[in-house]
């Protein structure tokens, strides 16, 4: 379930009024700011852009760009562009800073819907004029090209049917390559990449019962592999996502020197999705609220727009 | 009393694509039991003398018949037929046919644009409650699986922007492929499938252009060792030529069943798209136009709904 609060109705000039208002004279009512834009849902968010160029003559990003700054200005930026355009430009990102961070090209690819990663895929190629299958191509070599081109290739069957006999074999096959350590091993490649993800949870599940131990555990051993690390984490991703997603943030704020890359990232983009089950999940496991440790955290507006996201 | 040459006539009829509807009612539906007879004794191509005393069809034959009866309506489903779901439906049938028809795979890929190939990818959901990726991945089992994943997976750039430098440097890598292709096979090598996997067409086709410049020679020509890579560029590179030797190939006395159904699939799928240019290329390769070759080997219904097909493009 989403976190943010959200009026029903609003009114889209009003709105870009109070933003205009915001942004005007000496330095910028970031407080403004967050009042009306951490609480609008995409489709308003939209229409408040429309009407801002609008009345204004002016892209409200761009706008946006030059009067704020740092953390903040990354938050509001990526929060303010829709969804698929957002995860655009994350995966883009990802792959244009020196290091190819491939944890956020799996979590794109892994955990949207394949109609949501396709609206994704278009606009990629929108923004970039390349597509998102070749940059990604381009910017990674060997195995893990193997594993990336693949996750963002494919365009998964989103049906329920389960063929148990499959999720048997393939629940084999996945054992014996990771005991003989062939982790480069094509078949886990193409089981992870190209199946349904129903039909990954069984063959996942299926593992689970046959050898008493979860297969991310199995794979959890090598955390130095690339690959590995890779393929745990598309596992994760395809399987248990909002857990996956509480690890991310988990592993963010204790992080000595918050990482708010990926502090960001998990809240902007669960926000209107199921951050209210991760934050359940965070609380079991960590005894405290998510907001408490943002705050403890995090500071500034920075901090007043994540826990506006949250939904205080 | 039949003679010999009706019974000639007959005997074409049962051969090539299609079947003479006019002719079988016009000849054998006025014969009587003894003119059939006479028939049955002549033709021992299709009756076979049993020791019982009869003249008995010979029912690999009947076969034959049955599928030459049965184009016409393949055809006519494969036209009136969403081009998602054809193209779906003639991906599955060559994935269940085996390496022989993996090149339809290849067709299928490279010749659609990036949104026909998704809807086709779309339809194959819908059909066979699988991805078309995974079923290639799980069903293709040789060294040309990497390559036929990748291309069945491609979701195309289609804008105008190329990068030049990038296309001049990925001539020079296809063309140091082919060049090692002795020790390392160019259809394993990652770069080859990345780049024509991934990269849009008007890349590829800048691309092409460079290479010519670095070898010399076509990249088709170059790409001869390896059977799918030549098809994949071929496909991309000059598809009208692609379709006209694939047209060839089915519409010769000795092909096989797989390359005759080449003709359906060419004329049913093209018809709307590249006809015109198919039909110029066809007969600057071959000296003889389409139309004339599939009237010379094709019969009756089957024959007029592909010529009216093929005949499209002309009123465009």
């Amino acid at each position: 379930m989403a976190t943010i609060v959200a009026p029903l109705q609003h009114s889209p000039v009003e709105d870009a009024e109070v933003i205009r208002k915001a942004c005007e004279g000496w330095g910028t009512n970031e407080k403004a700011l967050i009042s009306v834009l951490a609480h609008r849902y995409p489709h308003q968010r939209m229409e408040i852009r429309k009407a801002y160029q609008d009345r204004y003559r002016e892209d409200l990003i761009k706008r946006l760009e030059s009067e704020l700054s740092g953390d903040f200005e990354r938050a509001l930026y990526r929060w303010i562009l829709d969804p698929a355009d957002r995860d655009a430009v994350l995966a883009n990102v990802a792959l244009k800073n020196g290091k190819v961070d491939y944890r956020v090209i799996i979590e794109v690819s892994c955990t949207r819907t394949p109609e949501e990663f396709l609206a994704v895929k278009r606009a990629y190629m929108a923004r970039y004029k390349h597509s998102l299958e070749e940059d990604v191509a381009c910017h990674t070599t060997g195995d893990l090209r193997k594993l990336l081109v693949a996750l963002v290739g494919v365009y998964r069957y989103d049906g329920d049917e389960i063929n148990a006999k499959l999720a048997a074999s393939e629940a084999e096959i996945l054992h014996h390559a990771i005991k003989e350590n062939e982790f480069n091993h094509e078949e886990i490649v193409r089981i992870v990449s190209t199946r349904s993800k129903t039909q990954l949870l069984a063959t996942i599940n299926r593992y689970k019962d046959n050898h008493d131990t979860s297969i991310t555990k199995t794979l959890a051993g090598n955390r130095e592999n690339v690959l590995v690390d890779s393929l745990r984490a598309a596992i994760r991703c395809i399987t248990d996502k909002q857990k996956y997603f509480e690890k991310v943030l988990r592993n963010a704020l204790n992080k000595s020197g918050t990482d708010e890359d990926d502090l960001t990232r998990v809240i902007v983009t669960r926000a209107e999705k199921d951050l209210r089950q991760i934050k359940d999940l965070y609380y079991k496991r960590n005894s405290v609220p998510l907001e408490q440790a943002v705050a403890k955290e995090t500071h500034g507006h920075y901090e007043e727009f994540l826990l506006a996201l949250l939904g205080n | 009393m039949a003679l010999p040459v009706e019974h000639e006539a007959l005997t074409k009829a049962f051969s090539g694509f299609g079947v003479n509807e006019k002719l079988f009612i016009s000849e054998l539906g006025r014969w009587h039991s003894e003119q059939r007879k006479v028939f049955r004794k002549r033709s021992e191509q299709f009756f076979i003398e049993d020791e019982r005393g009869f003249e008995r069809w010979d029912h690999h034959h009947v076969a034959l018949l049955e599928r030459e009866f049965l184009r016409f309506k393949t055809t006519l489903v494969l036209w009136t037929m969403h081009p998602w779901e054809r193209d779906a439906g003639l991906a599955n049938e060559a994935l269940i046919n085996g390496p022989q028809s993996y090149g339809v795979l290849i067709e299928i890929a490279c010749t659609r644009s990036s949104e026909e190939l998704l809807g086709a990818r779309r339809a194959y959901h819908s059909l066979f409650d699988l991805s078309i990726e995974e079923d290639v991945a799980s069903q293709v089992d040789g060294p040309e699986r990497k390559l036929l994943v990748a291309l069945v997976s491609a979701y195309r750039y289609e804008g105008p922007s190329v990068k030049e430098e990038v296309a001049k440097a990925e001539a020079k890598i296809l063309y140091n492929a082919i060049k090692n292709g002795v020790s390392k096979k160019p259809s394993e090598d990652d770069e080859v499938v990345r780049i024509l996997s991934t990269r849009s067409k008007l890349h590829l086709k800048t691309l092409f252009h460079y290479y010519k410049e670095i070898s010399g020679h076509n990249i088709v020509v170059d790409f001869d060792v390896d059977m799918y890579l030549k098809q994949t560029v071929e496909c991309m590179y000059a598809p009208q030529t692609y379709f006209s030797q694939v047209l060839d190939a089915a519409l010769r006395d000795d092909a096989d069943e797989a390359a005759k159904r080449a003709l359906i699939r060419v004329i049913v799928t093209r018809a709307e798209v590249d006809m015109k240019e198919i039909k110029e290329v066809y007969c600057k390769l071959y000296g003889v136009s389409l139309s004339e070759t599939i009237e010379a080997k094709a019969h009756g219904n089957f024959k007029d709904f592909l010529l009216a097909l093929v005949e499209k493009g002309q009123s465009d």
